[in-house]
């Protein structure tokens, strides 16, 4: 499903972000994406994204090379991605229906059909009470909630999740999880990347490390050894 | 449109909505859009006034001064006498041969009408105005050739229209010279083709004020909607999409502008008439000022409109397309 091949990047200015990492995310799949703050996680996300664009190498989703995509049809791709920030990136002025119905408005989907489908996604993640409100009377559990409501709501067949648990406390963090392993056993491809190693060794997924932008571990039975540097 | 899941279907071919629901769809979709923009100016009623009014007087000038040309422009032509011509006929010619001469003179369609001064009478009135008195008495004879005022139709009144009729009929054989009290006309025309291009420089330099001016309201409303913008880039939203509502935004600029000016000009032109119908008494004329016809109330709303989207289209290309998620 996402396949980095060989990639490397360096910011202007020289900062090496990513050297020359390969990896393989097979379709169906959910792994968690580790490493210290500026090992390189958010540029790796921003890679399948198309944030950024690679310096050396290939990223390819499904057998598509990115490097192939044109600026206008970046738009496209990320309808195919779902994606929650850890800055939630809602739209505090609009209700959490306005805000998960974003991504159906974009596509032009009839209203009947927008109402149905933010209303099962708001069940999904338990605020089918709360579409009414606006994202700045909800806790920060309940906004990222709707953060990920708003990435699964037209049903993409990958979700990106950068530090989606940052600022939950862990009973939160791990009923966030479980939202995710639901989504997973619906056959959605789940790649996350979070510091939160102690959530990591309580899932059992694989889990990939970057250190200093090299994929120093691939697998899951490395993943507590990096708990203690 | 899936790019890279070839078997995933979205949006609206999702729910096999028929084409005749879809292309309905689009039109309900931009009034939808046209209306959330103008719900949006309305939110801030005293920025959209004032932009609103920049615009609206910035047409207000060069249409009002366009008026005040096309009506001096009738009014000159009102002017017949101006282009009166006088033919000096020559001295052999008879008083009977001369009638006979204005008689084909009146059948020309460009004539209104012909007047006849026979020499006698010519040298009575020089008699009178010039004092000499007794003295044109010991003349041998009447030096005064007899002359014939002919005043040409409003139609052919305008100094190219009038040369051409002078140049018709000095060719007539009893015609010895003919005039054209014609200068101060020709000089009234030339000021007036001055002011025309005057005022369609200072319409052109207004137009491009305005324009810019609704393109930095635009960028302005883009920075201020900066959040919101790089939030729908994150979901898939195309370019055009987020440009569509400040699109909308310019065309209602442009459309209340134009409003505005209209009203604004109307209101002028009711307070002028007033005014110059005091003056046209003066000069005993009827002059009833040429009020806007619809089709300068088409030019001037489609002509706002269009500043108010070239604006925005301008602002909305380049700011747009400036915000990236990073």
């Amino acid at each position: 499903m996402i396949k980095f091949e060989q990639v490397s990047k360096t910011y202007p200015g020289g900062q090496q972000a990513l050297r020359k990492v390969d990896f393989h995310v097979e379709q169906g799949e959910m792994a968690f994406l580790t490493g210290h703050s500026g090992a390189g996680k958010s540029t790796l996300l921003k890679l399948i994204s198309i944030m950024e664009r690679p310096s050396v190498g290939r990223v390819l989703i499904n057998g598509h090379d990115l490097n192939q995509i044109t600026r206008k049809q970046i738009a496209y791709i990320r309808r195919d991605i779902g994606m929650i920030f850890q800055s939630h990136q809602l739209l505090m002025d609009k209700s959490v229906f306005d805000n998960v119905s974003l991504p159906l408005v974009i596509e032009g989907y009839t209203r009947k059909a927008i109402a149905k489908r933010v209303d099962a996604a708001l069940e999904m993640v338990g605020l089918a009470d709360k579409a009414r409100n606006l994202p700045i009377t909800l806790s920060g559990g309940e906004q990222q909630r709707v953060g990920i409501a708003r990435a699964v709501v037209n049903r993409p067949p990958l979700l990106l999740a950068d530090e989606p648990t940052g600022n939950l406390d862990p009973k939160l963090s791990m009923e966030i999880m479980r939202l995710f392993e639901d989504f997973n056993q619906a056959g959605v491809s789940v790649f996350i990347a979070t510091h939160d190693l102690g959530l990591i060794a309580r899932m059992k997924y694989r889990t990939l490390t970057l250190k200093d932008g090299k994929m120093i571990t691939d697998g899951l039975d490395d993943s507590q050894e990096i708990g203690n540097p | 449109m899936s790019l890279l899941f070839g078997g995933r279907q979205q949006g609206a071919a999702q729910h096999k909505v028929g084409l005749l629901q879809r292309f309905l769809m689009f039109f309900v979709d931009h009034l939808r859009q046209a209306i959330n923009s103008l719900g949006e100016l309305y939110r801030v009623p005293f920025a959209s006034l004032m932009t609103i009014g920049v615009l609206g007087f910035s047409i207000t000038l060069p249409s009002t001064l366009y008026i005040l040309v096309k009506n001096t422009e009738q009014i000159s032509a009102q002017w017949q006498q101006a282009s009166e011509i006088s033919l000096f006929l020559h001295k052999r010619v008879s008083n009977a041969n001369a009638q006979q001469l204005i008689k084909r003179l009146q059948l020309l369609p460009e004539v209104a009408d012909v007047k006849f001064i026979p020499a006698d009478d010519a040298l009575k009135e020089f008699q009178a105005l010039s004092g000499l008195g007794d003295a044109l008495n010991y003349l041998d004879e009447n030096p005064l050739p007899s002359v014939l005022l002919v005043v040409p139709t409003s139609k052919h009144s305008s100094p190219t229209a009038a040369g051409l009729l002078l140049d018709k009929l000095r060719k007539e054989r009893e015609v010895d010279i003919g005039k054209l009290d014609i200068e101060w006309l020709e000089r009234l025309y030339a000021l007036l083709n001055i002011t025309k291009d005057l005022v369609n420089m200072l319409a052109v330099l207004l137009f491009f004020a305005v324009a810019l001016i609704i393109g930095n309201t635009i960028r302005l409303s883009i920075m201020n909607k900066r959040d919101e913008i790089l939030v729908m880039k994150l979901v898939g939203a195309t370019d055009s999409f987020i440009q569509r509502p400040f699109l909308y935004t310019g065309f209602w600029y442009g459309l209340l502008g134009g409003i505005m000016a209209w009203v604004t000009v109307a209101l002028i032109l009711l307070w002028v008439d007033a005014s110059l119908q005091g003056f046209m008494q003066l000069y005993q004329m009827n002059f009833d000022i040429t009020e806007m016809d619809t089709g300068m109330v088409f030019m001037m709303l489609g002509t706002s409109v269009t500043l108010g989207l070239v604006g925005s289209a301008l602002s909305v290309q380049r700011h747009v397309r400036e915000i990236e998620p990073t």
